[in-house]
């Protein structure tokens, strides 16, 4: 793992031209796939660790390692940043070196985030990821580019800053537990075994404060309002990544810290926040269908599906939790596809209004097949990808609370009013305008970068198992932290075997634990 | 009676800063007016001398002249921020003076006096020996900051600071007397005990806070920052640059000093008017930066800011609280220094690039000055992987410790104001065309190097602070 954000380091200065920043992210994405390999499926801890001291006077490690979770994020991550790479071979004209040694350090700070074991490191990552965004928003941005680059960093940075007093306070707790540092299966461990005690007050503090950085970036309703202008206004290739993989780091936090490290806070508020995902599914599905703008309608369906995500984290279920986490890389994928035939259709039209297209599909059939693909397949139809996982979702949901999953399939019909009829006003009806008339179709590059992608969106849509299978240890052992209630056993049973109970001295010590608590 | 061997020693640095300066006052009328930069190189060489002779200090450890200074650590790690600062000043002034026409020996000789008071005010065990640093620095930063005689901003800027500095040190020396009333002794550990025995009685209470209002001027604490910008906008840029890192890490650390070894058993006393300096400081420095349009005033408010942050971990009056306002000070000597230098540079001749519309387009233009301007402007906003993270997440850290959330959750929501008005520097330089035809001059080799220097500084604080943080611990633990 370590070589992988070496190898962008050494390659960030050397970005002469597209065609190396196009070898270093595939050879970046092969390597990726040899953790694939080498993954074991039965271990729910971290693999691939690796442990260097970097600060050892403030017990700062350089730790890494990947899990069920965080294992196809990078993969998404490595998967995307090519895909990002062709897209914007011809339509970034200007700073060319700068832009792509933007995309690979944002690469490499994805990665980070992603396999950051050091909530320290893990912070740093975060942080400093947001540099190469805010300047692919702001450079090669359009329109009010300059807006909504500073809406972006300063919304996200506002999150995270709380975010970093609450790893402070962490690091507090563990000191004084004996035992100071900033590893976070340490302390995860020594919550759970008691090493740290946390009264519910200074734990929902805490929850808060890492919930508000992740909530911001996901975004979870009220706070979504930076997405859409970010969204928008982005090159392509920072759309696609945006959505493809940023948003997920929000929703990754949530399974990475929020549950493990503050299960009861947590669960107290599990309610508060399904509740505020299906507002924002269904109120991001009504703002999407009145759109006028084909990005920012794309931009929208974003804040729609990652409801559904956070939806499948917070009702503890194991079905929905890997639904969530399927729908993540789903999501990635199918959203990413979209943003990419619509940078497409925006480099041959310079625009997104849909007054200026209508009747493409006249003129480009095969780019509006393509466009429809990724409709479909964002829209979850069965037997691509975005199916497997809503439907897991739901499902998962509607065992513990039937009505918020009721609440929230009405969002998977809303996507496809939006989505289809979005595609209705691009591609079908007559072409409207004049130069819509002779434009050039997809070409070889183009057609390649969407293959690859619709291969990926059908090769998930039909061998979930593949994926669902190297998740299963690590959901069944979060879920297990996190909850003590072990109501697992209606689970269904073609996604994964059934969990391991707790061990009776776990229980013991979580139900101490619990009674602590109690007390005031 | 002549004084030991070994005191010589441990005020060497000092000695030979101060021999330099003279050299240079004996020297300069006779070196004719086109090779005055020999002057400049002269002082810059006093300066390599001074920070060699560190290490006899360093060899020497101990109180010097009965009690009155002392070389420790603690003094050894300010020794090395000022005398730095004072060399990288000084290349990075030759540029600025020849544009201006006040290419003059005394320039430098000046910056050696202010470094030695500096010196000594780091080394400083007694209430007189302080104020004499304190003084020394102090009347030299008056000169210099008027030093564009012909400018009126400059002698504003001069008289303003001269007249409200001298207040400020007689409060301090105001702070003295009423000290000594009360403890007989101006000794900071004679005064401790006193205070140990005696306890605190209302005298001793308005002395620490006078000695409170003087060190409070000279570290740009609110509420006695009202000079500051006005101060910093009108002195020559790179003076504006010594005085935003040089006497204030100076004053800071006999602020430590006094405050934890003087009145480390009065601390229940000072640390609610630290606390509420701290939120002061740091609210008004944002929130009046964040309407600035020229960048040399955005850069005073953020100064002002930032000695905000240094006092959330003074604040922490512990260990980890020391080190952490010495590493905040090593690593704010980078930046900032590094800074001002390019807004000296990007400032042109009678400073008339000040505005933030005059670094539009700097990112295509200049794209080596832009990247260094962003990486400090990142830096002082406390992005990661830079040195002013560090500092800021140290500072969290040790209030952190003595657990004052409220104040660190301030100190936070602070530093996310601040991102604002930097950023909207970086919004200037690379995503605004550039919208005035501008010539530029070469960058000569001196600022060049400074510039390198210090962004490489920056980067090393973020990345591997290690040796440093360590440093600063056993300064810290050297203090008492």
């Amino acid at each position: 793992m370590g070589a992988f954000t070496l190898l962008l380091l050494s390659g960030d200065d050397h970005v002469w031209i597209r065609r190396f920043t196009l070898f270093a992210s595939v050879v970046e994405f092969i390597m990726s796939l040899f953790l694939l390999r080498g993954f074991d499926l039965a271990t729910p801890s971290y693999q691939f660790d690796e442990r260097y001291n970097w600060i050892p006077s403030l017990h700062i490690h350089y730790h890494m390692g990947v899990d069920g979770i965080s294992l196809f994020l990078v993969l998404l991550t490595t998967f995307l940043t090519p895909l990002a790479v062709l897209c914007s071979w011809k339509s970034i004209h200007e700073h060319v070196k700068e832009f792509f040694a933007m995309l690979l350090v944002l690469e490499m700070g994805m990665v980070g985030v992603f396999c950051a074991l050091d909530l320290f490191l893990f912070f740093v990552f975060w942080e400093v990821m947001l540099i190469p965004m805010y300047f692919l928003i702001g450079i090669w941005g359009h329109g009010r580019k300059v807006y909504a680059a500073l809406k972006f960093i300063l919304y996200t940075m506002l999150g995270s800053i709380l975010m970093l007093v609450g790893i402070l306070w962490l690091f507090h707790l563990s000191g004084e537990a004996g035992n100071p540092t900033f590893d976070l299966p340490t302390i995860v461990s020594m919550l759970h075994n008691g090493q740290i005690m946390l009264s519910w007050h200074s734990e929902l503090l805490l929850f808060l404060a890492f919930i508000l950085a992740f909530a911001i970036k996901v975004p979870v309703f009220p706070l979504h309002t930076w997405l859409p202008d970010a969204h928008t206004e982005a090159p392509t290739a920072g759309s696609v990544i945006l959505a493809g993989v940023l948003l997920k780091m929000g929703t990754y936090g949530m399974l990475r810290f929020c549950l493990p490290l503050f299960p009861e806070a947590s669960h107290r508020a599990a309610p508060i926040i399904a509740t505020l995902a299906i507002i924002g599914i269904i109120y991001a599905a009504l703002v999407a269908m009145v759109q006028t703008n084909l990005k920012r309608l794309v931009a929208y369906t974003s804040v729609s599906h990652l409801g559904f995500v956070v939806l499948g984290i917070f009702v503890f279920n194991p079905t929905a939790m890997e639904g969530a986490i399927y729908q993540m890389l789903n999501h990635g994928v199918s959203t990413g596809m979209l943003f990419l035939v619509c940078g497409m259709i925006y480099d041959r039209r310079h625009t997104y209004e849909f007054s200026e297209l209508g009747g493409l599909a006249k003129p480009m059939p095969v780019l509006c097949a393509f466009f429809l693909f990724a409709c479909l397949s964002s829209l979850a139809l069965p037997l691509l990808n975005g199916f497997i996982g809503e439907f897991m979702i739901l499902i998962g949901t509607f065992e513990h609370h039937a009505a918020w999953a009721i609440w929230a399939a009405t969002g998977a019909i809303l996507s496809a009013v939006y989505l289809l009829w979005a595609y209705q006003r691009t591609a079908l009806e007559k072409v409207t305008v004049a130069k819509n008339e002779n434009l050039p179709d997809a070409t070889p590059r183009e057609r390649l970068i969407l293959i690859t992608a619709s291969i990926v969106i059908v090769f998930m849509g039909v061998a979930s198992p593949l994926f669902t299978h190297r998740m299963d240890a690590t959901t069944n052992a979060l879920l297990q932290q996190v909850s003590v209630r072990a109501s697992y056993n209606a689970r269904v049973q073609h996604v994964a075997p059934a969990p391991k109970q707790p061990t009776q001295h776990e229980l013991a010590l979580r139900t101490v634990k619990l009674e602590r608590q109690a007390q005031p | 009676m002549f004084p030991p061997l070994q005191d010589l020693y441990r005020i060497a640095p000092e000695l030979v800063l101060c021999a330099f300066g003279m050299l240079i006052m004996l020297i300069d009328p006779f070196v004719p007016a086109a090779r005055k930069r020999s002057m400049g190189w002269l002082a810059f060489v006093g300066t390599l001398v001074a920070l060699a002779s560190l290490h006899w200090a360093a060899m020497n450890t101990g109180s010097a002249y009965s009690g009155v200074f002392r070389v420790d650590m603690f003094s050894l790690f300010v020794h090395a921020i000022v005398i730095g600062v004072a060399a990288l000043a000084i290349l990075g002034s030759f540029q600025y003076l020849d544009n201006e026409n006040i290419q003059r020996g005394e320039y430098y000789a000046l910056i050696l006096f202010a470094t030695a008071g500096m010196g000594i005010l780091a080394g400083a065990t007694e209430l007189i020996t302080a104020f004499v640093g304190l003084e020394m620095s102090s009347i030299s930063t008056y000169i210099l900051v008027g030093f564009r005689r012909t400018v009126l901003k400059s002698n504003e800027s001069s008289l303003k600071y001269f007249l409200l500095g001298s207040f400020a040190t007689a409060f301090f020396l105001y702070g003295i007397a009423l000290t000594y009333g009360a403890t007989r002794s101006t000794r900071f550990d004679v005064v401790n005990q006193a205070i140990a025995v005696h306890g605190t009685g209302p005298l001793l209470i308005l002395g620490l806070g006078l000695i409170f209002v003087g060190l409070g001027f000279k570290v740009v604490a609110a509420p006695f920052q009202i000079y500051t910008p006005d101060v910093y906008e009108g002195a020559p840029t790179p003076v504006t640059a010594i005085l935003a890192c040089g006497p204030k890490a100076a004053a800071f650390a006999v602020m430590l000093r006094i405050f934890y070894s003087a009145f480390g058993n009065a601390s229940h006393v000072w640390f609610w008017a630290i606390w509420v300096s701290a939120v002061l400081t740091m609210c008004i420095g944002n929130f009046a930066a964040l309407v600035q349009t020229n960048v040399k005033r955005l850069l005073a408010y953020s100064s002002i800011a930032h000695a905000g942050y240094i006092l959330v971990a003074f604040a922490a009056a512990s260990e980890i609280g020391v080190a952490a306002v010495l590493f905040y000070l090593a690593a704010y000597a980078a930046m900032t220094l590094g800074a001002f230098l390019i807004v000296a540079h990007v400032g042109g001749t009678n400073e008339q690039r000040l505005n933030i519309e005059d670094y539009a387009g700097l990112g295509t233009r200049h794209p080596w000055i832009a990247s260094c301007f962003a990486l400090f402007l990142f830096s002082l906003l406390g992005l990661p992987a830079t040195g002013g993270f560090l500092a800021k997440f140290y500072a969290f850290h040790s209030a952190l410790d003595q657990r004052l959330v409220w104040l660190v959750v301030i100190a936070a929501l602070n530093s996310v104001i601040g991102a604002y008005y930097y950023l909207k520097v970086v919004v200037a330089m690379y995503f605004h065309e550039p919208n005035k035809e501008w010539a530029p001059t070469p960058m000569h080799a001196p600022m060049f190097i400074v510039l390198l220097i210090t962004a490489a500084a920056t980067i090393y604080f973020g990345v591997l602070p290690n040796r440093i943080m360590e440093l600063a611990i056993a300064s810290a633990r050297s203090l008492h």
